[in-house]
């Protein structure tokens, strides 16, 4: 017959302050450990939504990003002819034929400058990235000096609301509207008439050429034709892929970061979770010499001191996952190492991450418990009555 | 001396726990060191940096470029010592996570402005000889073992192809702070290349970077400069150094204020740990107070041994913490040396430990304090256990 689970739950009641002060320290840890699962989780859904799996991009070869890249007319007019290429309801391809560059903002609460990206559109911009909608004013005319922001810009950036005017490349420029992308990078960016920020910032060369697959099994065969073009020196990517590949370093970092602290920290919470079970164990000794007396299994005994110590696991991780739930509210911004530009994402919790926080949890306290409870199960009955 | 005698022996009646809560302090401790060690490194290059020296660049962002022909404009600026200018490379070697920052320097200038680099004579000599000629520093040779007339290539992520250098130098900094994992390469060979090419770039550099004859006026001559170029077609942005490399590091402030968060959660979890092991001793020796009331010690004696003991234990922890900091910040370095070139232990790291132990081992001692010195002496001996 098994020990009733009510006893190791009492057991934990009877205790209150330990109980709380064990809990509160795996509470912390699972807190940690969940607040970087969905930092990481933020930024993936950033890059995964921000690109698109029927998407090209075309850079130049051996540039890692947007920024770095030139594109002459002359070979953004060679891939605009690209058979594979999706043709929109007006009868011309869907091609766009982008610049991006950065200028450096100063933001409304600290007034300390960030980098910010600007993207010079072309006819086709809109139609290639359905996940950006105009949410106020309207959008820039063609050949006027007129921008639209990103939500994330406008209410973060100096200048970047609508009405307001931004100064760049000797020329004043009118933000029209607010444009939300979403979770996506591009709620982090300023976008205008690509020719006229040619123009206004001497480049001769576009940035990138983006286009639409008609079919996007097409893509190796338009990747290969483009990449062995003698007249281009250029490289195709799909345009999710080369988002991932934007971050990747920043990913990584967040993962090592996020990895070797919630190592280090739940070593000092089963440390906690070992030192109450212990005790717990230390001043119950004529009460477990009793139930083995009673005729209570060794195994029994083991598997209520264990349980005591997942519900003290249990406890932690859900006080743990409800405090880490509200830092969905917040949305960090930080730079990108590899462009050097401004990136924002926020919180993000999954129900797998609420699984892997309990689980966690539990694992702590089991591994805080293992050692007590089989301190608690070989007990000498007879000496153990003789405590008391 | 009887008092500190009964603190020892309190402190090591239940060896097991004592041991763990120290282990404990030990791992929060070491972690504590780590992450502020981490984000003292994230800072080294502002330390590096200068105030007498000024950065000029395009004040649309750092991608934009200005003409060459400004530098004979700033060297004309009252309070101008020095001049020298260059292009951020950002070439990469073989594979991209072999990073490192690479530059092309007007090299003359470059030495003569960064003192704290040292490059031997004869290197230097060889260095300004050959025009394909690159100096390292010191811990970014060691890195990827070179010697001296090794040919590196980098690959052009900005400037497309693959660029040949030969390894004429190797330079170490003058003092502990300096930089020593950075490329140079003569911004000569960049610029020939490139006006060969018709590029955009030709004749056009990333940063100049100016000596002032006297750093306290360096905000003045700073202005000085911004006002010559103004409404020009690249209007300029000059500051100190350090600033330059301050809106840097701000930009990526989110993640330092998350690691400094961490670093005091930390903290809290193991007061959680600490509170716990006093709150159990406590209570096991209620009795042991009670009697202690009766023989006629004051509340604030019994305080004294309980906080006591608590102190006790957590510096132990702290001091063993302490002693294992720099043996794995040492292995940290090895890891991320690359990123983060000053990666060494601070006194005020140290300091702020001691400080956080302290406080732990005072605040974990509050509630068993509180519950020994209110009981009254009749409840204490009726309980047990």
């Amino acid at each position: 017959m098994g020990i009733p689970i009510s006893y190791s739950f009492r057991n934990l009641w009877t205790r209150r302050l330990t109980t709380v002060l064990t809990a509160l320290g795996m509470a912390l840890v699972v807190f940690v450990f969940a607040a970087i699962l969905m930092l990481a989780e933020g930024l993936r859904k950033t890059l995964v939504e921000t690109g698109s799996y029927d998407n090209v991009i075309v850079i130049r070869k051996g540039s890692n990003s947007e920024v770095q890249s030139g594109v002459s007319r002359y070979q953004a007019s060679i891939i605009e002819t690209e058979p594979e290429a999706a043709i929109g309801a007006d009868g011309r391809p869907l091609v766009a034929k982008e610049l991006v560059v950065l200028i450096t903002l100063p933001k409304r609460a600290t007034n300390s400058p960030s980098n910010v990206v600007i993207r010079g559109m072309g006819t086709s911009s809109l139609t290639l990235r359905p996940q950006v909608k105009l949410i106020a004013g309207r959008m820039p005319k063609a050949g006027s000096s007129e921008i639209v922001a990103g939500r994330s810009i406008a209410e973060r950036f100096k200048g970047g609301g609508i009405g307001e005017t931004l100064r760049f490349g000797m020329r004043d420029w009118r933000v029209v509207g607010i444009f939300d992308a979403g979770n996506t990078g591009f709620s982090s960016e300023i976008w205008g008439d690509a020719d006229q920020l040619l123009q206004a910032f001497r480049r001769p060369a576009y940035s990138s050429v983006i286009f639409k697959l008609r079919d996007p099994s097409e893509f190796e065969t338009v990747k290969k034709r483009i990449e062995n073009d003698p007249r281009l020196t250029l490289e195709a990517k799909r345009e999710n892929q080369y988002y991932l590949d934007q971050s990747r370093m920043m990913a990584k970092f967040l993962r090592i970061l996020g990895m070797s602290l919630t190592i280090i920290f739940s070593l000092g919470a089963i440390i906690g979770a070992m030192i109450t079970m212990y005790s717990a164990v230390a001043t119950r000794t004529g009460e477990i010499g009793t139930m083995r007396a009673l005729g209570f299994k060794k195994i029994s005994i083991l598997g209520a001191f264990i349980m005591e110590a997942l519900f003290l696991g249990l406890i932690g991780g859900c006080v743990g996952l409800f405090l880490a739930s509200f830092l969905q509210l917040l949305t960090i911004s930080t730079m990108n190492f590899q462009t050097f530009s401004e990136l924002a994402f926020s919180f993000t919790l999954t129900s797998d991450i609420v699984w892997k926080g309990l689980g966690f949890s539990l694992v702590m306290g089991f591994i805080g418990g293992a050692l007590p409870a089989v301190r608690a199960s070989r007990m000498n009955i007879v000496e153990s009555l003789r405590t008391v | 001396m009887y008092i500190l005698k009964l603190l020892f022996r309190n402190a090591f009646r239940h060896k097991l726990r004592t041991a763990l809560t120290i282990l404990g302090v030990t791992v929060a401790i070491l972690s504590f060191g780590l992450l502020r060690t981490f984000i003292d490194a994230w800072y080294s290059g502002a330390e590096a940096s200068s105030a007498s020296r000024l950065v000029t660049r395009n004040a649309t962002s750092i991608i934009f470029t200005l003409p060459l022909a400004y530098k004979d404009k700033i060297r004309q600026i009252d309070g101008v010592k020095q001049i020298s200018w260059g292009d951020w490379f950002g070439g990469i070697y073989i594979e991209e996570k072999n990073f490192f920052a690479n530059y092309a320097v007007d090299a003359k200038s470059y030495i003569e402005l960064y003192s704290e680099y040292v490059l031997p004579q004869a290197q230097k000599e060889a260095f300004f000889r050959d025009r394909r000629g690159c100096f390292v520093g010191r811990k970014l040779a060691e890195r990827f073992h070179w010697k001296i007339g090794d040919i590196i290539t980098l690959k052009g992520t900005i400037f497309p192809g693959n660029w040949a250098f030969v390894l004429r130098g190797i330079y170490y900094g003058k003092n502990e702070v300096a930089d020593e994992t950075v490329f140079f390469f003569h911004w000569d060979y960049l610029n020939e290349a490139l006006k060969k090419r018709g590029s955009i770039f030709a004749d056009q550099v990333g940063f100049y970077m100016i000596g002032v004859k006297d750093p306290n006026r360096a905000a003045e001559v700073a202005q000085a400069i911004d006002r010559t170029f103004k409404n020009s077609l690249a209007e300029t942005l000059t500051e100190t150094e350090k600033a330059f490399v301050l809106s840097f590091i701000s930009m990526s402030d989110a993640i330092i204020v998350a690691i400094q968060l961490v670093s005091f959660v930390v903290i809290i979890i193991i007061m959680a740990v600490a509170a716990n092991t006093m709150a159990m001793t406590a209570r096991e020796r209620i009795g042991e107070y009670a009697i202690f009331k009766t023989l006629g010690y004051r509340g604030w004696r019994i305080a004294g041994m309980i906080v006591g003991e608590s102190l006790f234990i957590t510096m132990i922890g702290c001091l063993l913490g302490i002693a294992l900091t720099p043996f794995a910040t040492a292995e940290f370095r090895q890891l991320l040396g690359a990123y983060f070139p000053g990666f060494a232990v601070k006194m005020e790291t140290v300091y702020m430990a001691l400080g956080a132990a302290v406080l732990v081992g005072l605040c974990a001692a509050i509630i068993p304090t509180w519950r020994a010195v209110t009981i009254r002496i009749a409840d204490g001996l009726r309980r047990i256990g």
